[in-house]
């Protein structure tokens, strides 16, 4: 285990997975930045399999970025990034193609193919990939919707679905393949705390039900609190702590702490009474 | 020292754009030769559908009033020289060769080039084509694959169109209003026009219909961020679909003219 934390407390040290066990996903001293700013700025991680590992921190601080190096949507400037041992940051969009079919990756706004319905949505990975029968992929469809509480919608378009309803149709679409790791980004932002708490729910369904490694960027600190075998903070695109979330609720870091309570600094606070006067 | 840095910086831009665009072509070309896969077959009828079905009634109109513009601005100056039965030639290779082509391509360029970036552009904002890489597939094979060849089969379809309608609206003129005898004007037409010539403008047709659907793809695939991005991305694939189509018409004149030439030396065209 290699993660970097500012604050070497005990009550939010970096937990290390088992002995011998290789980790499933590894970053290793990522840098990102563009044009000027810098995005990324040395993130080493090491994810083992089955964990469900969440992400932390402020707006703008590189979460998504992040997410996106994982499946090397993005490339880093300097660092390398492991996938089962294997390096992936390098490789071609072509030869990434077999590794990304073992990811399903939920987008913040669902990202779903506003010119197809639903049922063309979460088939769309099956009809590129498998060499399934039409029969099957409505089988697998049906399967899929109704793991997340929408089978019967198939028929519906993006454009008729509320921000959940979306948001559940591309976790069908990001399951479809039955993936090893499940990458979400901001799950339940934008949902009132019902929805949000029936994607949690969701994701640690999937998390029994298909053993998958689940990745989930967020600041909504109930939900990373619900879902995390373990959490991550980033501040100032590095890593500022990580350990269990009884670790992260007890650590001392005083950034941490403000951002778990939803508390503006001394200086925030400083500069908006500067402004308002 | 500050503006030749500048001016250096600009032609890197330039040449790491042109790059990125012969990839961008390099890849569509393997995809086509490849097989571009169940989805992009599947939205292949959609798209020429949309890119050439739609397009007809705008090509049918503006072929039929270049045509008869043609007409009404050549007719005086033949019939000084006493050559007004001859206008049949003059206005149906130029129809053919030049004016059919290129306005329909112009045409599509504003009509269905604006429309593949933006579609593309704010799929590519709304992280669609993210979506689509994150799962695996190309979507240049998935997206690009299927307008480019819609493109590159409706436009030179279009053409047709659009010469049909050029000559008509030219013989409605002539003949109908100048009152040019009917079996002179297609007699001098047809002697103006044999089947390298209707080549020409399909073969200008296939290229100029290959470059609007690249270009336009490419610059939706790479379109800024936000509202903004896009707007400006449809106004760039534009412009530099234009400009391309001309220069692109002038390199294939020359090379067409002198294939002529050559096939058939002595017969020398005018209109290249």
């Amino acid at each position: 285990m290699t993660a970097s934390a500012a604050d070497n407390s005990p009550s939010c040290s970096p937990t290390a997975p088992a002995s011998g066990e290789h980790p499933h996903i590894r970053l290793v001293d990522l840098h990102k930045s563009f044009g000027t700013l810098t995005v990324l700025d040395g993130i080493t991680l090491s994810i083992p399999q089955r964990q469900s590992i969440v992400i932390l921190g402020p707006s703008g601080t590189g979460k998504s970025v992040l997410l996106k190096h994982i499946i090397a949507l993005l490339k880093p400037d300097k660092g390398e990034v492991y996938f089962r041992d294997q390096r992936i940051d390098q490789l071609s969009e072509r030869a990434l193609e077999p590794i990304r079919k073992r990811f399903g990756f939920l987008f913040q706004l669902g990202a779903l193919f506003d010119s197809m319905n639903v049922f063309e949505n979460v088939a769309f990975p099956l009809r590129e990939h498998g060499t399934f029968s039409e029969e099957q992929i409505k089988n697998t469809v049906a399967n899929k919707l109704g793991m997340v509480g929408l089978d019967g919608t198939q028929n519906k378009m993006p454009a008729e679905l509320s921000g959940g309803m979306k948001k559940r149709v591309a976790l069908a679409r990001a399951i479809a393949l039955d993936p090893e790791v499940v990458l979400y980004d901001e799950p339940t932002t934008g949902l009132d705390p019902i929805r949000a708490d029936v994607i949690n729910e969701l994701i640690l369904k999937l998390n029994d039900e298909l053993h998958v490694t689940s990745i989930i960027v967020t600041h909504d600190m109930a939900s990373a609190f619900k879902v995390a075998d373990r959490i991550v903070m980033l501040s100032n695109g590095k890593v500022i702590t990580d350990g269990t979330p009884d670790q992260i609720r007890n650590c001392t870091n005083e950034e941490v702490q403000r951002f778990i309570q939803g508390r503006a600094s001394a200086d925030d606070l400083a500069a908006l009474h500067r402004k308002t006067k | 020292m500050d503006y030749l840095e500048r001016i250096g910086q600009r032609a890197l831009f330039w040449l790491e754009s042109f790059g990125d665009y012969g990839r961008f072509v390099a890849n569509i070309f393997y995809w086509v030769f490849r097989g571009p896969g169940k989805f992009a077959r599947r939205q292949l009828f959609a798209q020429m559908f949309e890119i050439g079905t739609l397009s007809i009634p705008v090509v049918l109109i503006t072929g039929a009033f270049i045509g008869a513009v043609l007409a009404i601005e050549t007719y005086p100056q033949f019939q000084q020289m006493g050559l007004e039965t001859r206008i049949g030639s003059v206005i149906n290779v130029s129809v053919v060769k030049q004016i059919g082509p290129i306005l329909t391509a112009v045409m599509l360029a504003g009509r269905v080039g604006g429309s593949l970036t933006a579609e593309l552009g704010t799929m590519k904002v709304t992280e669609q084509i993210d979506a689509m890489r994150a799962m695996a597939a190309d979507p240049i094979r998935a997206l690009a694959v299927p307008r480019f060849l819609a493109c590159i089969v409706m436009l030179p379809l279009l053409t047709i169109f659009s010469d049909a309608m050029g000559m008509a609206g030219g013989w409605f003129i002539a003949v109908r209003v100048f009152g040019v005898d009917q079996a002179d004007y297609w007699n001098y037409s047809r002697e103006g026009i044999d089947l390298f010539t209707i080549n020409t403008g399909f073969i200008k047709a296939f290229f100029f219909g290959s470059a609007i659907a690249s270009i336009s793809c490419y610059k939706g695939f790479n379109c800024g961020s936000g509202a903004q991005g896009v707007g400006k991305a449809c106004t760039d694939a534009f412009v530099a679909s234009f400009v391309t189509i001309l220069v692109m018409n002038f390199f294939l004149a020359m090379l067409l003219n002198s294939i002529y030439n050559n096939l058939w030396p002595g017969s020398g065209s005018i209109f290249g």
